[in-house]
């Protein structure tokens, strides 16, 4: 997470377009992926030219992205796994037959994929900050904005305090591995009451210097010709990608000529 | 300029769950004054502070700033003339750089976005910390956060700073660094410590609270070098004040008076360390 705030002070063409437009980039291309059907598979496969291109010109390290995407890939398999159980109807896929289960699996895995990556790269080259601002400029409600961005702020402060808390018990609870369940309790108590009294202590101190409900960022460039192009270029792709299947169209191309 | 004065008459304040926290209190703080408020752990200390902020609002009694009297329809103007500085920096950094941070308090005034940079960037030159200007709070050592905290509290120019223990939790150098900066603001300051010595350089009035009441009002140097009354607070001597620790000399003009004499180079090496 702190590599995300990291990445998005990097100044490079991509950084340096509008939140609003990259914002609006990513939700047209969530779009045009979820709305494949169950069983495509090659369809989607242009889409993978959108996060490729981002990493190159935003010059973001892929590793560590990858990383954080593999975590969230057991999910993804959790709500999958059980479709090669119950559809097992055949579909022939190069001269073999295979399950149409598995097909749909992979479609869910490759489409999380994609959308789990695209919404990464759009905090990692936009920022909590100006992403936020894009939302206000959305005219979405300013409270659910300031729940995100506290929510944001403070999940490392949450994470220090639980794991201070963790520690305190296992060091009073020799040979016993993680919490004993009669301690979940009172763990969850404590963090919750926890929570509200920084939550109060936090509130205390933005209402001292003059919140009053409002949030305010800084002023963010008006939106450019480049952006626009940047965000009907893409829209265009995304557009065309769903309606022409190309790497079929690709495929057909060459073996005509072959022909 | 009487508009600077706080003044606190007769105040009581008790908890919700019954507790009462401050009972009878009355003093003045005056233009320019920097004071101490000390007192054990539990004594009221951080509630005067938030009364005074107007955070909680007493059941009896009245707090002025200026000549206004604390309120919830005075209260926007009170807090633009006080800016408080609370005891853990992250209560008070929640923005995700400390630049957003020092400048969401001028912001919310609705000030022009290039005199809230002027006012961002003095803010952390004053401090000292204007290279830290786009880095996450979470990522500063203590000492910064610190300064970040303190730089977000004076890009609202207040007239009186409020700190709740402003040296806890820090390295001796931090620790130096923050009572540097005290001395050099010429604000109204009103300071809350546990920290006797710091609170004896800072501050040229004391005010000592024992159970929710004033026990003593009076310059820190009358105050803090009276050991009867600040054991019976919970409290003792400034460790600055109290006799050498290797020998139980006590002090002098210059220094602790060591009665022994100096014979063995080893043993003179011990004497100049403590003699400093």
């Amino acid at each position: 997470m702190r590599l995300l705030d990291d990445l998005a002070r990097k100044e490079t063409f991509i950084h340096r377009i509008h939140p609003l437009i990259k914002l609006l980039t990513t939700v047209v291309y969530l779009t045009v992926v979820v709305s494949f059907e169950r069983y495509e598979i090659i369809g989607l496969l242009p889409f993978i030219f959108y996060p490729i291109l981002i990493f190159a010109f935003a010059e973001l390290p892929v590793a560590p992205i990858l990383k954080m995407i593999l975590l969230i890939e057991p999910f993804i398999i959790g709500i999958g796994i059980l479709n090669p159980l119950f559809d097992h109807s055949k579909v022939l896929f190069g001269g073999i037959a295979i399950s149409k289960g598995w097909v749909t699996f992979l479609s869910i895995l490759i489409k999380c994929s994609l959308t789990v990556t695209a919404s990464i790269l759009l905090i990692a080259t936009t920022g909590m900050d100006r992403f936020a601002a894009a939302l206000r400029m959305l005219k979405i409600p300013k409270i659910f904005v300031l729940q995100l961005l506290l929510t944001y702020r403070y999940i490392s402060v949450l994470i220090e305090e639980v794991s201070r808390m963790i520690r305190a018990y296992s060091l009073r609870a020799l040979g016993q591995k993680g919490l004993k369940w009669s301690a979940w309790g009172s763990f969850a108590g404590q963090i919750l009451l926890r929570t509200f009294e920084r939550a109060e202590r936090v509130y205390q101190a933005m209402n001292l210097r003059g919140f009053t409900g409002e949030y305010y960022t800084g002023d963010i460039a008006k939106l450019s010709f480049q952006d626009l192009a940047y965000f009907a270029g893409w829209s265009l792709f995304f557009i065309i990608a769903r309606i022409y299947n190309i790497p079929i169209l690709i495929g057909s191309l060459f073996t005509g000529v072959m022909r | 300029m009487s508009h600077h004065k706080i003044e606190v008459k007769n105040l009581h304040f008790s908890y919700p769950d019954g507790h009462k926290a401050i009972k009878n209190m009355s003093f003045s703080i005056y233009h320019g004054e920097s004071v101490g408020i000390i007192g054990a752990n539990g004594a009221g200390k951080s509630t005067l502070l938030m009364l005074l902020m107007g955070v909680y609002f007493p059941d009896g009694g009245e707090v002025l700033v200026g000549d206004v009297r604390v309120t919830k329809k005075t209260l926007p103007m009170i807090r633009q003339r006080l800016g408080m500085v609370f005891q853990d920096p992250d209560d008070q950094l929640f923005m995700t750089t400390v630049y957003e941070d020092v400048a969401f308090g001028p912001r919310n005034y609705k000030l022009e976005e290039e005199d809230v940079e002027r006012r961002v960037m003095q803010a952390l030159e004053k401090v000292g910390i204007p290279h830290l200007k786009d880095r996450a709070p979470y990522k500063l050592s203590g000492g910064e956060k610190r300064s970040a905290a303190i730089a977000s509290v004076l890009s609202m120019q207040p007239d009186v700073l409020i700190m709740d223990e402003p040296t806890s939790g820090l390295d001796p150098k931090s620790r130096r660094r923050v009572i540097d900066l005290l001395k050099s603001f010429e604000h109204t300051k009103i300071i809350t410590s546990h920290d006797l010595d710091m609170v004896l350089e800072t501050c040229k009035r004391i005010i000592v609270i024992k159970k929710g009441e004033i026990a003593a009002d009076g310059t820190a140097v009358d105050i803090l070098s009276n050991e009867d009354l600040l054991n019976s607070c919970g409290l003792e001597l400034p460790l600055s004040l109290q006799n050498c620790p290797v020998c139980g000399a006590s002090k002098g003009k210059f220094g602790y008076i060591h009665e022994k004499i100096v014979v063995d180079k080893e043993a003179k090496k011990e004497l100049r360390l403590t003699r400093e």
